[in-house]
């Protein structure tokens, strides 16, 4: 029955995955990381980089709009919890489908080019959603206030079924568990493995290979006959989705919307994600995400006291040396040391950080004697090209 | 009529802007063929060079007054900046011409920048796919975002414009209207005449010298002009220099219309891509007049009896038009035939 539902070879990757997600919290603890909220944050992060995946690392369309779609899942799963019910199930499914209805709207346009004329609409089409977010459309969105929830939600389905207290803010759950700490890491860290799953299904499909062709030879597609424009919008819708589901799960561990995550550089973060993790691979992606957020949070929270402590051991002057230049890139800084690895990833890795283990894990096999008989799986972990 | 005049007059200067900055993005891209999403990031630089000259011109001596006491009886502060102490007079007018004679700090630093950039990153990309260059410039945009940041502070520090230009011009008297009508701030007209010469000594440079006519031969076929025996990269370099030194006099320039800040740069950048796309790809001519069209068709948008038949219009009308302009003619505007057709 595992044979049907796994390929033999990826067997060991995805039980690997799936141990990894569910231990988390017990392998994260050591490097500070072990608290439900950075671990949701992974999760989230992870599917939404996922996702990006399936458009930029089989078909190679970088798109800079995934923010939108973002942004509309969160949009549409507060408003769910608002109209419908504080149940996460039907908000889930709601901003997918919205997340892969706007994809399907923008995708049908912005396909019609590719290259940089791609990635220039779909940037186009993200700000004019995050300007609409932020301007005309505040009764919907409520602007820069962001959308939450209020004591006078109608919440029609909660008021069939259940007391509704009419005191307090209800909180998000999940046919009566609550959506936060660790069971709400726990619902997204289910939900990032179906997700991982499907993006595995796909990366072996006839659909995927077909996806990978185009990446590699557009203009060859065409001239065998093949009409790759269908394929390309299902990649695009699908990575929309993926959007859509992050951003309604973002809302689930905290029902607040805001415009703020429409903008472009938040479709450029999960663009660095993809890249630092390696584009076009199956784990790359949930790496670069875990990578990012994890010194997202642990280099903003450093500041000067904590590295003088760090550099005690050297004499004094070489200390406050040290200090004041590790200080650039910790704490508020953070971004520049984001900046600067980005450059250099590209530069040097063009492959992310899968290639750096790929790499690193030839190194010692060449010290081995079986050194042939592994070499296939050193192919899988490099990027597909 | 007036209104009309007016929506153009504000259009302009923002088109100058935007002109200048889609300028520099396709010179680096129709010479050395390179998405250079840092040249917002460069623009940012150069209105900063402003703010440093500034803060450095502004370095004071502080001279306790022996009599005065302020208000609080602490001894009252008599501060005088060095410069008005040694150069007297003209000191006060360095002081006060702050904005306009940063262009010649920005002029070298610009330069040193580009070609630092060129040299030292940008080279290793003329071979790798776009999106390899974008994503690596972007970091670079990061980086030079952050450096800024964390020197200047992330507020917005506001640069004011020389004493004579501060007001605004009444512009509809010059044309028989009535007084008032049309009122427009005297260094917005600056920067729109500003951005004109600047503009018209590149296409000079660029038409009428040798060095030019050799770029715009390398523009057209890199391959023969190499074949030639002309050192077609180091042309390209100093091409990209130039455009970094375009981009940084746009910023010095425009620091008195918005006061700048870490990520003014980001902000111009989406919408000069923009503009070098509506352009046309590659095509000088083409960013130049995309980017004073789409300068004037959102000063238009934001009219009132415009945002009553199309609410939002006014936020979402220059990416209406570039998406619009895709669609019907995939080569923008002026693009040439062959240049990033796809």
């Amino acid at each position: 029955m595992l044979k049907n539902f796994v390929n033999k070879r990826d067997l060991p990757v995805f039980l690997g995955f799936i141990a990894i997600v569910l231990l988390a919290p017990i392998i994260m603890a050591p490097l500070g990381a072990g608290y439900p909220d950075l671990l949701q944050k992974f999760a989230i992060f992870g599917i939404f980089a996922i996702g990006f995946n399936i458009l930029f690392g089989l078909t190679g369309y970088l798109s800079f709009g995934h923010a939108a779609f973002l942004g509309v899942g969160s949009y549409t799963a507060v408003w769910t919890f608002k109209l419908l019910t504080v149940n996460v199930v039907p908000a889930i499914f709601l901003s997918t489908l919205m997340g892969g209805l706007f994809a399907l709207l923008i995708g049908v346009i912005s396909l019609r080019r590719s290259g940089i004329y791609f990635s220039i609409l779909t940037l186009a089409f993200a700000q004019m959603a995050y300007n609409l977010a932020y301007s005309v459309l505040t009764p919907i969105t409520n602007g820069e206030t962001g959308l939450q929830l209020t004591l006078n939600d109608s919440r029609v389905i909660d008021n069939m079924f259940r007391e509704v207290s009419k005191t307090s803010l209800p909180s998000t759950d999940f046919f009566g568990l609550s959506m936060s700490g660790f069971s709400g890491f726990y619902f997204c860290a289910v939900v990032l493995i179906i997700c991982f799953y499907i993006s595995l299904r796909i990366f072996r499909s006839p659909f995927g290979v077909m996806l990978k062709a185009v990446k590699s030879n557009q203009e060859r597609m065409s001239y065998t006959g093949l009409n790759t424009r269908p394929y390309t919008l299902a990649a695009f819708v699908i990575s929309g989705m993926f959007a859509g589901l992050a951003g309604g799960l973002m809302a689930v561990t905290d029902p607040l919307a805001g415009a703020e995550r429409m903008q472009w550089t938040v479709g450029g973060e999960v663009v660095l994600m993809t890249i630092l993790g390696g584009a076009g691979t199956l784990i790359g992606p949930v790496l670069g995400a875990v990578t990012i957020k994890y010194f997202e949070n642990i280099f903003s929270s450093l500041n000067d006291s904590i590295l003088n402590s760090f550099f005690s051991f050297m004499p004094e002057p070489m200390q406050h040396v040290f200090t004041a230049v590790a200080g650039l890139f910790v704490g508020e800084g953070w971004h520049l040391t984001l900046g600067a690895l980005f450059v250099v990833i590209v530069v040097f890795l063009p492959g992310g950080l899968m290639e750096g283990i790929g790499r690193i894990g030839k190194l010692f096999r060449r010290g081995g004697d079986d050194g042939d008989k592994k070499e296939p799986a050193a192919k899988f972990a490099t990027p597909a090209e | 009529m007036d209104v009309i005049l007016l929506q153009l007059l504000n259009g302009l200067d923002k088109g100058g802007a935007y002109a200048l900055i889609a300028l520099g993005l396709t010179l680096t891209f129709g010479t050395l063929g390179i998405v250079n999403f840092a040249h917002g990031a460069l623009f940012m630089l150069g209105a900063f060079c402003a703010v440093t000259l500034k803060s450095l011109l502004n370095l004071q001596m502080v001279v306790l007054d022996p009599i005065k006491k302020t208000a609080w009886g602490t001894p009252l502060e008599i501060k005088t900046p060095y410069v008005e102490k040694w150069f007297g007079e003209f000191g006060s007018v360095l002081l006060e011409y702050s904005v306009p004679l940063s262009i010649l700090l920005a002029i070298p630093i610009m330069l040193l920048i580009g070609v630092a950039i060129e040299r030292g990153l940008i080279k290793h990309f003329y071979k790798r796919p776009h999106a390899d260059q974008i994503l690596v410039t972007f970091g670079l945009a990061i980086v030079m975002q952050e450096i800024v940041k964390s020197i200047f502070g992330a507020n917005p520090i506001p640069q004011p414009a020389p004493e004579i230009f501060a007001g605004s011009a009444d512009v509809g008297a010059w044309f028989g209207m009535n007084a008032g009508a049309v009122v427009y701030p005297w260094w917005r007209m600056v920067y729109l005449g500003f951005s004109a010469i600047i503009i018209a000594g590149v296409f000079s440079f660029l038409q009428f010298t040798t060095f030019g006519m050799v770029v715009r031969a390398g523009m057209a076929d890199r391959e023969t002009v190499g074949l030639m025996g002309i050192d077609i990269d180091r042309r390209f370099t100093i091409v990209f220099g130039l455009a970094a030194i375009v981009a940084g006099m746009a910023g010095v320039m425009y620091t008195p219309i918005l006061s700048p800040d870490y990520h003014m740069g980001m902000d111009f950048l989406v919408l000069s891509f923009v503009v070098v796309v509506v352009g046309g790809m590659g095509s000088l001519p083409g960013a130049v007049a995309a980017g004073f069209l789409l300068g004037i068709l959102q000063s238009f948008a934001s009219l009132n009896e415009v945002k009553n038949i199309f609410p939002g219009i006014d936020q979402i009308i220059i990416y209406l038009v570039a998406v619009v302009t895709l669609l019907v003619r995939p080569r923008g505007l002026m693009g040439r035939k062959g240049v990033m057709e796809s």
